[in-house]
């Protein structure tokens, strides 16, 4: 894929952060009560952290990129 | 820090403005499950990976969460793997075999005709340690402070970090900010190449001395070190009692020896015939961002993660990924949890499959595949169930190929019917285990 074509998607990014801006200005119609399935195990944002954690150290040192979930540098000699 | 690019800084800032992540804003349900250790929480993991012809890696995890009352939590840690096999060179395949010095330049390897060139050298042992404290601040605020250590034979990884959330909206929002702070060293075996320095062979010396002499003069010295400074912004929002979504940024700045002591470039003649090897050089710094979406829905029983990342640095690296995981309940307490994930990656702007005789040579060159430009997908998925005290049990299988492209570079005749750019295939095998 060519990368010339960075300049969309920064747009493309920018109004998705907007976007979201948004949302965290009128979002607060979840109550307490509400929460019972984000409360979850599964609705977790890190549900399966073992799991991110092992595919982070392999991606990171099979690929030129790293992070974004979480801190993205350190770590090993595999890279 | 810089921010290259005036077009990510607005995304930077937008994203800024209200991100900061973390996963507080829903609390996490506390379900009853029976403990080992009153207060502690395990997980464990193994992992196989194994990649054809290539290398082939075991991992194992054990991570405890110990409960200290009043939202006060201990994290610890701590991984064990080992990895052999073989490791692309960055050499190309020649219609010849090649012989190749290895990298602690005692003894040498043969690559067949055609074949990619392959160091099996490569096998290593690590250890690492995770340890984090996490406890509020106030009654909207949480903090976390937390250390890293990761040691292999000639590898040694030191790190600290830290992180701040607050609570908006009932806890309907949470903004955090992050920082990060590590500090590598590297004494690889034989030394650190010069850059650009050729590729020695002991035939092409009378005596071992003068071989020896030549490969010390060959290097600049016997170990390096590289730092990493990191900031990480982050919002979690809910937005209806089945829907919670994450956005981060991040900015990692590297500096020191960046460059990979084992990759070397092929020479070739206006044929494609291979002339020498040079090691390669890379920059000393290096800032990546990135943006990181994830969306978790509820879905009438199921449950589907949904994320992207898009990641930009200075070396011209952008990559873009995307990764679907949907869990579905089965019969009795088993779920099934497919998965795939799609990569793509433009090579660094000083990526080069090869150099060309007679041409000067660039100040920065790595023919590294892992920083060329390559798509790659994952397929997958885990099985698991819930055993009786809520311990899980899950077992998952993947499939990971890598597919490096060239990037526009002209072939000489002799590399046209060859291999260069060849498929990567591995497969993971891991068995999770929570007590």
């Amino acid at each position: 894929m060519s990368i010339k074509i960075n300049n969309k998607i920064k747009i493309l990014i920018t109004a998705l952060a907007l976007s979201q801006l948004a949302a965290c200005a009128s979002l607060d119609n979840v109550k307490p009560w509400q929460r019972g399935t984000l409360a979850k195990k599964e609705m977790q944002l890190n549900s399966a952290g073992l799991d991110n954690a092992l595919d982070d150290h392999i991606y990171f040192s099979k690929e030129g990129s790293s992070g974004g979930r979480s801190f993205a540098g350190g770590g090993c000699g595999c890279n | 820090m810089q921010l290259s690019k005036t077009g990510s800084i607005s995304a930077a800032l937008a994203a800024a403005t209200c991100t900061l992540l973390s996963g507080n804003a829903v609390a996490a349900d506390s379900s009853k499950t029976d403990a080992l250790i009153e207060g502690w929480q395990f997980n464990s993991a193994l992992l196989y990976y194994g990649e054809t012809d290539r290398v082939k890696a075991a991992e194992a995890i054990l991570s405890a969460r110990g409960d200290f009352g009043d939202d006060k939590f201990l994290n610890l840690n701590l991984v064990l793997d080992t990895l052999t096999g073989a490791s692309a060179t960055g050499a190309v395949a020649q219609p010849d075999a090649q012989t190749f010095t290895r990298p602690s330049g005692a003894g040498s390897y043969t690559t067949a005709a055609g074949a990619t060139p392959l160091d099996d050298t490569f096998h290593d042992t690590r250890v690492q340690l995770d340890a984090s404290w996490e406890q509020p601040l106030s009654s909207n605020y949480r903090g976390t402070v937390g250390g890293h250590f990761s040691k292999e034979y000639d590898y040694l990884s030191l790190g600290i970090n830290g992180n701040i959330a607050r609570d908006f909206n009932h806890k309907n929002t949470t903004l955090s900010v992050g920082t990060a702070f590590s500090h590598d060293s590297i004494n690889p075996e034989g030394g650190i190449p010069s850059a650009f320095t050729p590729m020695l062979f002991r035939n092409n010396f009378a005596s071992e001395n003068a071989y020896q002499q030549a490969f010390d003069g060959s290097r600049r010295t016997d170990s390096d070190t590289k730092t990493t400074a990191e900031l990480l912004f982050g919002v979690t929002q809910i937005i209806n009692p089945n829907w919670l979504m994450q956005l981060n940024y991040s900015i990692a700045k590297a500096d020191g020896y960046l460059s990979d002591p084992f990759k070397v470039l092929s020479v070739v003649n206006n044929n494609g015939i291979t002339q020498q090897n040079l090691y390669e050089q890379r920059p000393d710094a290096r800032t990546k961002q990135s943006l990181y979406w994830q969306n978790k829905w509820h879905l009438s029983g199921s449950y589907l993660d949904l994320s992207y990342r898009y990641m930009w640095d200075d070396w011209s690296l952008n990559s873009h990924t995307a990764d679907a995981r949907w869990r579905f309940p089965l019969a009795g307490n088993w779920y099934i949890e497919p998965h795939a994930r799609y990569y793509t990656q433009d090579e660094a702007e000083f990526y080069q499959p090869f150099l060309s005789e007679g041409m000067p040579l660039p100040a920065f060159a790595s023919a590294d595949y892992r920083i060329g430009q390559m798509d790659a997908y994952t397929v997958g998925a885990k099985v698991g169930t819930v055993l009786d005290g809520g311990h899980d049990f899950a077992v998952r299988l993947e499939y990971y190929q890598q597919n490096p492209n060239n990037p526009g570079v002209e072939l000489p005749d002799a590399l046209k019917n060859l291999e260069l750019f060849g498929d990567v295939k591995a497969v993971m095998l891991q068995v999770s285990y929570s007590f």
